[in-house]
This record gives C-alpha cells, structure tokens and sequence, in this order.
C-alpha cells in the first residue's frame, strides 16, 4: 500500500494513564509500601528525609513493575478467570509488549536509583524482591506446586528488609523477624482467597491448595500457619523493638486471625473465606502500624508505654 | 478505535511522563544537593 492507510486490525491498542497505572497493582503496591515504610522507620539510624521519600519511591516502582511482568506473564490464566479478566491486558486495553516494557523498566529503573541515591545493600535486595517474584513465583512455581505461595511469598515478604537496608545499611534479626511475620502471614492469605475462588483456578490449571488438595486439607493449613503466625508476631517484643502496647495488640490480632481460621472451618459456603482474606489484610495493616506507633510514641518518651 | 481516541490517549499518557519526567528531575536536583551536604 502506498497511500497510508491502515487495516482497523493493524492499530495497535494504545492505553490510557488508567491502564497503566491499573498494571502496577495498586493495592498490593499500597501494602508493599506501608511495610517497606515500616522497616526504614523500624531501622536504627536515619536518612534524610529527601532520600527516604526516594527510597519509598524505589520500593513502590520495583513493586509494580514486577507486578505488571507478572500481569503480562499471566494475561493468558488472567484471560479465562473470573476475578482477572478485566485487569488491562486480557480485557484488550494495552498492548502486551506496552505492558512488559513498562514493568521491566519501571523494575530496572527503582533498582538503579536505589543504588545510586541510597545504597547497595537495599539496591540488590530490591533486584532479589522482583527477581524472585517474576522468575521463582510467577515463572516457575506458580502453575506447579501447591506451595507457589508460600515459597513465592518470600517476595512481598522482602519490602521491610528492603527498607531497613536502606536506612541501616543491613540485614539483621529485627528485620528478618518483620520478614518471618509476612512470609507466615502470606499462606493464609492468599489460601482464603483461593478457597472462594476455586473453580477460578482449577479453570486454568493453576494449583492453589484448595484445587489439589481439597478445602478441608486447605483450612488445616491455614489454622497451622495462623497458630505459628499469632505468637511469631510478639517476637519484636523478645528483641526489644516494640513494648507493651504492641504485644498488646499483636496478640488480640494474632487471637482474632485465628478466630477467623476456626470460622472458615465451620463455614460450609464461602462468607467465613472472603472475611479471612479481608482481615487477613487488615492484620497486616495493624501489625505494622502498631510497630510503627510503638516506636513513635516510645520516642516521644510516652511514660508506662 | 478511531484515530481521535488515539490522540486523546497518547496526549493523557504524554501528560502523565512529562509530569513523572518534572518529578525526577525535581528529586534528582533534591537528591543532589542532600548529597553535597547542603541541605
């Protein structure tokens, strides 16, 4: 053809703003940034608060661009699934290589600011949080094993490490505590989740628990992880990071959560699932904001606390 | 998708890097004079 015309078939679907910004999960990424949060404020130490604001930034960017990979990756599973089909990439709104190109550069782009503007150690344990996640998770794991959360979990398990690395320029017990408490966390989260949307993935082949083991192996798992889960979340407490008014709320949150478990086991239908996972994520919000506000107050020398 | 739409979205997603674009720059020259101990 020499004039320019062009088959409707050979326009590229071009996104808007929403579409991309719909590719970051921005609700995982606000969790992933409250508790990368939580670990540069939990940090000995201190960065300028210019760098700190980068930092959060680097965190937030890693954290959707390798949620939009993972988006990419999956747009075929995401295609035939009730709770996905909409996301931007199987509903036909972006093209794929837009998605992919995105996610990638967004995830290179956090890792070279982190290790140009704060340090290294935070720079390559945010490459190992994306790595992790798109290559282990996403890639390998999650349509083999009915464990692919639980080893993926690792991945949004590692943003506190991330920002305590990037205050005190290490790792330590304190942060692999905070690191322990999302990695237990993770399981029952996400296997309340795929309780109430089993046929979901057994649509696709995806083998959560519930698909290959059946739902009352399932609510065992998820009681055990949430009986180990209640008593690790007072650990900061043993380390003397927190005081009494965190052991205080960890442990009627850690009570509640398993409260929750119990209930998804005497529920027949799917109501006791759904509040799992909707507690499950205000458990997380709690721990760390009571982490966070025990060592604000205790700062500010508030007496007994 | 007309041709219209394509402009509408390829100007909404200009907007939106031109604004990230300012914002690094923005933290970038912050960053820099933090670095040089002058802030």
């Amino acid at each position: 053809m020499t004039d320019r015309t062009m088959a409707i078939a050979d326009i590229p679907v071009e996104g808007r703003v929403a579409d991309y910004v719909a590719l970051l999960k921005p609700r995982v990424m606000s969790l992933v940034v409250f508790t990368g949060f939580a670990g540069m404020y939990l940090a000995p130490g201190a960065l300028h608060p210019v760098l700190a604001l980068t930092a959060i930034l680097c965190i937030a960017a890693a954290a959707g661009g390798a949620g939009a990979i993972n988006m990419w990756y999956d747009r075929d599973i995401d295609a035939r699934m009730d709770r996905t089909r909409a996301r931007p990439l199987p509903a036909g709104r972006l093209e794929p290589g837009a998605a992919l190109g995105f996610g990638v550069t967004l995830a290179v782009a956090a890792v070279a600011v982190m290790a140009l503007a704060i340090n290294l150690v935070a720079a390559a344990l945010l490459a190992l949080t994306v790595l992790f996640y798109v290559f282990v998770y996403t890639v390998w794991l999650k349509r083999r094993t009915p464990q692919n959360i639980v080893i993926g979990g690792a991945a949004g398990a590692l943003p506190p490490v991330v920002g305590w690395a990037a205050v005190s320029g290490d790792v330590s017990l304190a942060s692999l505590v905070l690191f322990a408490i999302i990695f237990l966390w993770t399981p029952p989260h996400f296997w309340a989740l795929a309780l109430y949307r089993t046929g979901d993935y057994a649509r696709v082949g995806v083998p959560m628990l519930p698909v290959v083991a059946g739902k009352a192996a399932t609510i065992r798992q998820i009681l055990g992880y949430s009986v180990i889960l209640a008593p690790l979340a007072l650990a900061p407490v043993l380390l003397g990071g927190a005081g009494l008014g965190y052991a205080i709320v960890a442990a009627t949150a850690g009570i509640l959560f398993i409260a929750c478990a119990i209930d998804v086991r005497r529920d027949r239908g799917e109501r006791a699932a759904r509040r799992m996972f909707g507690f499950s994520i205000l458990y997380l919000f709690a721990i760390f904001a009571a982490l966070i506000g025990d060592k604000a107050l205790s700062m500010a020398n508030l007496g007994a606390w | 998708m007309a041709i219209g739409e394509h402009h509408k979205r390829r100007r909404g997603r200009n907007f939106a890097l031109a604004g990230v674009l300012l914002g690094l720059v923005a933290l970038f020259y912050a960053i820099t004079i933090v670095k040089m101990g002058a802030l």
